[in-house]
């Protein structure tokens, strides 16, 4: 068993992963109060919609009503930021939960009893790391039809072969543990050797590898958004704010930078984000790596 | 093992890969009525008496593995299908975008390859100095850029800010009229390549302004990727003994790190690095729509979104290939780099 507290220490101790800590205490305190920071408006019957201020094309800069400004279609950047906050943890969540939960049923069952149902089981891993993830993403929601629920099946597809694998192998290692040996001669079941004896000894490296893929799920999903394959128009989703922006970047002539609140503003909140989980997730493999010896 | 045999092998066992890719690809869009596939391919809504017709001719309507056989059959024969989005048979709409990607990853390549492994070395023989924190710190950031976001803000800077400087697409209008009038010799459509056989160099200025900001946008991620896994890597080898041994005999620093430690920590690298070729086909669509840069990626992009079946299976059959084609080489390099790695797995 891992020394929690030691980790708490060494994570808070390195400047860099404390800003990494740092970054995702802001953005938790962001999601968990969104409705008191950007509040929904009377009437307003889905929280996740942002408000539109009008149907005009051209985005406007911050003023006293609209902090960040609003973007193409005069949606409200400051209150799709805050409430984006909440989807990319949800988003982030959910896909990794599914995705460690198949990885692990199917890398136990791939690992325990190997032979024929290792052998399909790593082929079909194959198939799908074989393929560029982002167009098998893609094909996907298209056919579900853009919603975040087609988002977080799409990426879940495309993400459990990498915990199969992972888990697998470390199934294939504890699998030969003395313990194990003594639990099965002890007459107890497969399903209760797996779950009792070798999963929670097998767990921890697909942990770790969980908190360092937040950021990159968070990526990918604002990507399919970006690219018009996610989110439905008006959620409240860092990837599609940032695609509004897409047609102004650039301003008429006198005044180039005219539109810079439009795509920079969401598209800092992606990277802060992302980074906070990096920092993090950097640290963790420094504490975590086996060949470090703890001092 | 002899090379040939293992080259025959390992091509062999693509088959089952790319047999298995487009039959999950096939599987998605079948949850398609055969209505709403058929309606990708007529044009107008006063066309649409002509549905029913399009389902039967095309036997649109037939149970799964049926339409699969006969999508099988056709490629067999060399018919990959018709790409709606581009208006031209799939196989010439591979060739004829394919040469724009190339370039793409014939600069983009080189850069994340050489930049990675020269920081991760660099990271490495100073570890804990401030050259190593500076390159831990660009890595984790660069890791985390949006690639979207970072392209979207280059160009606001070098094609906004600083106007016209590096200009989305290709080429310019005046040079894309020269290079498709017949003074001007395509031997590759690499415009840059094409643009020295022709010893033309406002076009070659040209291609090379429009690159830039592509490659770097496609590149930052990956080049993050590899500085990281060159370090840790170099990191692991400097703690062998053979780096003792040498530092012992009284040889340089630099022989150390650049022969001894090097040569060893690079075999992991070599080993993703045919990941990373499959990071740039899905970087290239992400780059490729956002430059307005007509590539494969750009070509893919559209097809997914306007669920054109026979480009996306397409593009899912080459970029499948080209994978397994990535490994292979890698796996031959492998044994240049490391000469205790025998083909086929076997260690002396």
């Amino acid at each position: 068993m891992r020394d929690w507290r030691f980790t708490a220490r060494q994570l808070l101790k390195n400047p860099l992963s404390l800003i990494g800590v740092i970054l995702i205490a802001i953005f938790l305190v962001i999601a968990i109060f969104a409705p008191l920071i950007a509040p929904t408006l009377e009437g307003h019957r889905d929280p996740y919609m942002i408000p539109r201020d009008g149907y005009y094309a051209e985005p406007r800069p911050p003023n006293e009503l609209h902090p960040f400004g609003t973007t193409q279609g005069q949606y409200d950047i400051f209150y799709g930021v805050i409430w984006g906050a909440r989807t990319a943890f949800r988003v982030a969540f959910i896909v990794i939960g599914i995705t460690i939960l198949i990885g692990l049923v199917l890398g136990s069952l791939a690992g325990y009893f190997g032979g024929v149902i290792d052998e399909v089981i790593m082929r079909i891993t194959d198939v799908f790391m074989a393929f560029p993830w982002l167009i098998l993403a893609m094909a996907l929601v298209a056919v579900l039809g853009p919603s975040m629920k087609s988002v977080i099946i799409a990426l879940c597809a495309v993400w459990w072969p990498s915990y199969a694998r992972l888990i697998r192998g470390d199934i294939l290692q504890v699998r030969e543990e003395d313990y194990v040996e003594a639990a099965r001669g002890l007459g107890a079941s497969s399903g209760r050797v797996i779950i009792r004896h070798v999963l929670p000894n097998a767990i921890y490296p697909a942990l770790i590898m969980a908190s360092l893929d937040i950021g990159a799920v968070v990526l990918s999903a604002a990507a399919l958004s970006f690219l018009g394959l996610g989110a439905p128009e008006g959620y409240a989703d860092w990837g599609q704010l940032t695609q509004f922006a897409q047609n102004y970047i650039i301003g008429p002539m006198n005044d180039p930078l005219k539109y810079w609140y439009a795509v920079t503003i969401p598209g800092a909140f992606i990277f802060f984000f992302v980074l906070g989980w990096n920092l993090l997730g950097d640290a963790f493999r420094d504490i975590f790596d086996p060949r470090l010896a703890r001092r | 093992m002899e090379l040939r045999a293992y080259i025959i092998r390992r091509l062999l066992l693509l088959i089952p890969v790319l047999v298995g890719v487009t039959l999950f690809i096939f599987g998605i869009t079948m949850l398609f009525s055969p209505t709403e596939r058929a309606s990708l391919y007529v044009s107008g809504i006063h066309d649409i008496s002509e549905l029913p017709d399009i389902i039967a001719r095309f036997g649109l309507d037939r149970p799964f593995y049926m339409q699969y056989g006969t999508w099988i059959g056709q490629v067999l024969s060399g018919n990959l299908g018709w790409s709606v989005v581009v208006g031209m048979p799939v196989w010439d709409a591979i060739w004829s975008f394919l040469p724009a990607t190339l370039e793409l990853a014939m600069f983009a390549a080189p850069l994340i390859v050489f930049t990675g492994i020269f920081l991760g070395t660099r990271a490495a023989a100073h570890k804990d100095k401030p050259i190593d924190h500076a390159t831990r710190v660009l890595a984790i950031s660069g890791w985390s850029l949006p690639s979207f976001w970072l392209g979207l803000i280059l160009m606001m800077i070098f094609y906004g800010l600083i106007r016209g400087l590096l200009p989305p697409g290709r080429l310019s209008v005046a040079n894309e009229f020269i290079v498709t009038s017949a003074q001007f010799i395509r031997y590759t459509k690499i415009n840059t390549i094409d643009a020295i056989l022709n010893l033309n160099g406002p076009i070659l200025l040209d291609a090379l302004r429009h690159l830039i900001l592509p490659v770097i946008t496609i590149s930052t991620i990956n080049i993050a990727f590899i500085m990281r896994l060159m370090r840790s890597s170099m990191l692991e080898s400097l703690g062998r003994g053979y780096i003792l041994t040498a530092r012992a005999k009284g040889l340089s620093e630099r022989v150390v790190i650049n022969k001894h430690a090097r040569r060893n920590a690079l075999i992991p690298v070599i080993t993703v690095s045919g990941y990373v070729f499959a990071g740039l086909a899905s970087g290239a669509v992400i780059t490729e729509s956002i430059f307005a840069y007509k590539g494969i990626g750009w070509w893919a992009y559209q097809a997914a979104a306007r669920l054109d079946i026979a480009s996306i299976l397409g593009f899912a059959l080459f970029t499948g290939f080209l994978f397994v084609l990535a490994n292979l080489i890698v796996d031959v390099i492998y044994t240049r780099v490391d000469p205790r790695v025998r083909l086929g797995g076997t260690v002396q």
